[in-house]
């Protein structure tokens, strides 16, 4: 049983991301400063206005038995890999099914298979529609296909929260440990829409960038040439563990979850409030759950999609939450090396993270040839840099207005 | 179509869809309780087999399908050479 002074740790991390097929090669390539971006050779891609995707470096197609393919959309697909790879990284652990949990989510969801089905529909007819076409689309399904896995029946959730609906599983997650309702459970997200719907909607927000002259260097968070972000796909999944179950049989554990906040701009639907308000509520939430003081954080893992505003909007709320502090903290961001996973770009992230405070080194940021002046950051540019022992924040905000803080510590 | 060539069909389809080796599609197999076939897979096998087969199993024939011989035999009674 957990007790309510433990802690909850990281045992297990997995990820299917467009810079590798496992978390191991992901984490190198992002130390590499590798991008994952590439430009659309695609019949359908040739008239869409954006042409650029980071998909995932390996098809899940290539890893899975085709029956499952069948049965699962792309995302769960992903998610499956993902959760395989993370529950065989944490050991396995032997925990009553009664006592594992599921959190598992996807910003989108089966939208490439409720697409795909609707062309069945209209040209072979309703007969033709496949019968796992519901479990396929419906948002819960990563969260079910593993809990299915696993035979997890502590309860599988899918908090969704757009691009923040992977650090908002793995909050859930945590709360789920530290209010005794499950030793062990399995969390993070999938995506896996790279598609011409999604890149056309996207790109009518103008939200994407259209640097199709050099795909690789389209996303480049906090540089001034930034123009939008890149659509990526894959999943990440972390296992989270009452301290006392993981020491009780002997696993690694990666880092702690030390605290988790979340907040709601309540400003606009798609647009960040420009003064960083609900964000910075969620970071000092964030600290304040974790009991610790922003002097006593090292790195930041930023959200930092690579869009004009939202770069800036970051960079202005952690400068409202660390105030001079933030000068010495080491920021980076990931999405310039993978693009933006959307609803798992918050799990890839947050398990970066406790790999950067395992590892004591934080990745580069990719394409940061000319730093934003409103970005007043101590950006990690050019080559990793190692850091000392302590707390990392990780950001990720969601269209919506949803905003999401995850705080960890070294063990 | 002799017998065989229809069970091995059939196999095939089974295969397709669930991953179970063609070769345990044998005619007293129940799809249920010796293939661990579930219902919704067991919708796409009849989908499958009424493109293969050019055949119609309306859902109330699907129901009664139990076993892979049920399927034979509701083949051969449909027309489909043997």
């Amino acid at each position: 049983m957990t007790s309510s002074t433990d802690r909850v740790v990281v045992t297990g991390f997995g990820a299917t991301t467009p810079l590798g097929g496992d978390a191991p090669s992901t984490w190198r390539a992002l130390l590499d400063g590798q991008s994952g971006a590439a430009l659309l050779d695609d019949d359908w891609a040739a008239d869409l206005p954006v042409r650029i995707a980071a998909r995932a470096a390996t098809d899940p197609a290539d890893v899975l038995p085709p029956p499952r393919l069948r049965s699962l959309d792309r995302s769960q697909q992903l998610a499956l890999v993902a959760g395989l790879e993370a529950w065989r990284d944490a050991g396995a652990p032997d925990v009553e099914p009664q006592r594992l949990g599921v959190v598992v989510s996807s910003g989108i969801g089966g939208l490439t298979t409720v697409l795909d089905q609707y062309d069945v529909l209209r040209t072979r007819g309703a007969r033709r529609v496949s019968p796992f076409t519901v479990p396929m689309i419906m948002p819960n399904g990563p969260a079910a296909t593993l809990a299915l896995e696993l035979s997890a029946r502590a309860g599988a959730h899918a908090p969704v929260s757009a691009c923040a609906s992977g650090a908002e599983a793995i909050a859930m997650g945590s709360d789920l440990i530290r209010a005794g309702r499950a030793d062990v459970v399995v969390c993070g997200g999938a995506e896996a829409v790279v598609h011409p719907l999604p890149l056309a909607a996207f790109a009518a927000m103008r939200a994407l960038s259209s640097r199709h002259d050099a795909p690789a260097e389209a996303s480049r968070p906090f540089d001034k040439q930034r123009d939008g972000f890149v659509l990526g796909e894959g999943a990440a999944i972390l296992v989270l563990e009452s301290e006392s179950h993981a020491l009780a049989r002997g696993a690694t554990r990666y880092a702690v979850v030390a605290g988790a906040g979340m907040a709601n701009d309540a400003h606009h639907i798609a647009a960040p409030d420009p003064d960083g308000v609900g964000a910075a509520r969620a970071m000092s939430l964030a600290l304040a759950d974790a009991a610790l003081s922003p002097t006593d954080v090292i790195h930041v893992n930023a959200h930092a999609t690579s869009t004009p505003a939202g770069d800036v909007a970051e960079a202005s709320a952690l400068r409202r939450v660390f105030g001079n502090a933030l000068d010495g903290i080491a920021v980076t961001a990931t999405k310039s090396c993978t693009g933006h996973l959307l609803g798992a770009a918050g799990a890839l992230e947050a398990g970066v993270t406790c790999l950067a405070l395992r590892d004591r080194v934080v990745p580069a940021i990719r394409n940061l040839d000319d730093p934003d002046d409103e970005a007043v950051l101590d950006l990690v540019r050019m080559a990793p840099r190692q850091i000392a022992g302590g707390a990392a924040l990780s950001n990720s905000f969601g269209f919506g207005g949803h905003d999401v803080a995850l705080v960890f510590t070294e063990v | 179509m002799s017998d065989e060539n229809l069970l091995a069909a059939l196999g095939e389809i089974v295969q397709e869809a669930t991953g179970i080796p063609a070769a345990r599609v044998v005619p007293a197999a129940s799809f249920v309780d010796d293939l661990d076939i579930d219902s919704l897979s067991m919708v796409e096998i009849a989908t499958m087999a009424e493109d293969r087969f050019h055949v119609s199993i309306p859902d109330s024939e699907l129901a009664k399908l139990k076993t892979v011989g049920d399927v034979l035999e509701f083949l051969a009674k449909a027309g489909v050479p043997a």
